[in-house]
């Protein structure tokens, strides 16, 4: 149920972004979607890929420091307040997010919550039995060509 | 001689250590001989030197003990600038046959001159280096010093050779082709920089090739100064024995002074090299045990003689025996240098400090920088870091609180409060020789 991201370590100044992007696209792997956190001196780009072992070694070849960590996607309900009932599950069960972020399929309308637990496990089951639906890789990527 | 006692720690037999084992007074006897001749040979035939003896009111006569020394005035780093390129010789050019040069960072190099003889002597104390180390005849030598001008390469092919070892003559660089020697023929020591082969490992890590599994046993390091846990590191990678040697092309090059199988400071080779320590600031003479500056005097070479010469190297003379039997008194290895010191802001900021600091808070030493500015008459200090594996997250707080850890280490131990950039991976230029730590930019 869990998603494979990797994550690496940017230099805050212009172009950094562009480099690790061609460097995986040149191989012809492609993105399901990334996000960049950032301070003022550095940043760090998450990139959710379905050849991750793939993009892992053409970055690290590249020079790169590759992180891997597990993340958890979940589907957000298709109705109003959909994603604060995400949040209010988690929170109820005190269960902490280290951080999150949320992207839309290309096909369908479908929203995508990607949540980094210290812990993913025990935050899949409290998902699973608030009925809300965790999206697993097979299925993720079955909606993207 | 007791023959005994040439077998050092490392369980080698080695002739050719004799004179590391001379009884003290034995070795003082040859010490005052030496000096003698060397001060009557300078005297005669130098002309800087003359005038200085004679400024002081001093003839060569003035030596009539060891202590006498002190009554000799010193020589520094840019009498050999002013004296460009030969004027600090001894030895007619006929006599001389080899000439070695060091790149300054500024301006001309320095030239120094070899008489058959000092490379004979040079070929010895690299020699005894090596034997120190435990290298002996069978091994094989991969010396990755640069060959040419600097006196690393070829000083330590002669010691190799006149050992007996196998010397593979690779020269520094072409990381890709060390790691193929390495692997291939069997090598059981080499010899460069401790900062190239940290390279090395972690290149031979990128293609795949473990160190530790190579028949590589003893690494020979010197030519810039580096920490025990920088050794701790070599030595845990590359599943080596890292020795700390020293030496500088004004003296002969390397060969001046080696660690034992102890690895409790260097002896140095004190038949050859007289070593003393001073007070930088009133240039006094210290006793052994006190923290000084190295100040030098070749007491055998013909073609260039070096009379008190001031090293710039801080460290203290260790009298104590040692472990391995050598009567050669040793140094403690040489953290820093006195001209390394950044002042900044009125602190007095080593190198060496900042590079135990990152150690400190990373277990393993990044690759890192010092760069110094000036903003508005302002001196400031950035302390460029690379990420590691070993420190990187996906999480920007976790990532935050390593660059706060490595900035309070730093101003722990150092006093000062540096800007500090985590910088990406492999961004910071990788040196073939020695490593380039402080940039400087102050324009001062
Ligand atoms: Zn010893």
């Amino acid at each position: 149920m869990k998603l494979q991201q990797l994550s690496l370590f940017l230099e805050n100044r212009p172009g950094r972004l562009g480099a690790p992007l061609e460097a995986i696209a040149a191989e012809g792997i492609n993105l399901m979607t990334l996000s960049l956190a950032d301070t003022a001196q550095f940043g760090i780009l998450r990139l959710i890929v379905r050849e991750w072992e793939r993009a892992k070694q053409v970055l690290e070849h590249a020079g790169w420091v590759v992180n891997l960590t597990e993340v958890v996607a979940v589907d957000v309900p298709d109705r109003p307040g959909g994603l604060a009932e995400v949040l209010r599950v988690l929170e109820s069960a005190g269960l902490n997010i280290e951080y999150m972020y949320a992207f839309s399929l290309r096909r369908g309308d479908k929203a995508i919550l990607i949540f980094r637990f210290e812990d993913p496990d025990p935050a899949i089951d409290v998902l699973k039995t608030a009925g809300l639906h965790v999206v697993d890789a097979e299925e993720l990527f079955s909606h993207f060509p | 001689m007791q023959t005994e006692l040439w077998n050092d720690a490392a369980g080698g037999f080695h002739p050719v250590s004799a004179p590391d084992f001379l009884p003290e007074a034995r070795l003082q006897e040859v010490q005052l001989r030496r000096l003698r001749a060397v001060v009557g040979r300078a005297y005669a035939h130098v002309p800087l030197f003359r005038q200085r003896m004679d400024d002081l009111g001093l003839t060569p006569d003035a030596i009539g003990s060891l202590a006498d020394i002190a009554k000799l005035p010193f020589t520094v780093k840019t009498d050999l600038r002013d004296t460009y390129p030969f004027g600090l010789f001894a030895s007619p050019m006929g006599d001389v046959v080899r000439l070695h040069a060091s790149s300054g960072t500024t301006g001309k190099p320095i030239v120094v001159a070899y008489t058959r003889e000092d490379v004979d002597v040079w070929a010895e104390v690299m020699a005894r280096t090596f034997a120190a180390c435990g290298l002996h005849r069978g091994d094989i030598l991969q010396n990755a010093f640069g060959y040419g001008l600097f006196t690393g390469g070829l000083g330590a092919h002669y010691g190799a050779e006149a050992l007996g070892a196998t010397v593979i003559p690779v020269s520094g660089g072409n990381t890709e082709r060390q790691i193929m020697v390495l692997k291939d023929f069997g090598v059981s020591a080499l010899c460069c920089t401790p900062s190239y082969f940290v390279h090395l490992i972690e290149r031979a890590r990128e293609v795949g090739v473990d160190l530790r599994e190579l028949p590589l046993r003893v690494g020979v390091f010197g030519a810039e100064p580096w920490s025990d846990a920088m050794r701790a590191h070599i030595e845990a990678e590359a599943g080596v024995k890292a020795y700390d040697i020293y030496g500088l092309s004004e003296i002969i090059g390397p060969g001046v002074a080696s660690e034992c199988a102890a690895q409790e400071g260097l002896h140095v080779f004190e038949d050859h090299f007289y070593p003393e320590i001073i007070d930088p600031e009133t240039c006094r003479p210290l006793p052994d045990g006190t923290e000084g500056e190295l100040v030098l005097t070749t007491l055998s070479k013909k073609a260039m003689p070096m009379i008190r010469y001031r090293t710039r190297d801080i460290t203290r003379i260790i009298s104590e025996p040692c472990a391995c039997g050598r009567s050669l008194r040793r140094i403690r290895r040489i953290g820093r240098r006195s001209d390394d010191m950044i002042i900044i802001r009125g602190v007095n900021v080593f190198p060496s400090q900042i590079e135990a600091a990152l150690l400190e808070v990373e277990g393993t030493l990044p690759h890192y920088q010092i760069i110094l500015t000036r903003e508005r008459g302002l001196d400031q200090i950035a302390v460029e870091v690379e990420v590691t594996a070993e420190v990187f997250s996906d999480k920007i707080r976790a990532l935050e609180a390593v660059r706060a850890r490595l900035a309070q280490a730093i101003e722990h131990i150092c006093g000062i409060r540096v800007d500090l950039r985590l910088v990406e991976p492999r961004t910071i230029a990788r040196s073939e020789g020695k490593a380039r730590r402080v940039i400087d930019q102050r324009n001062i």
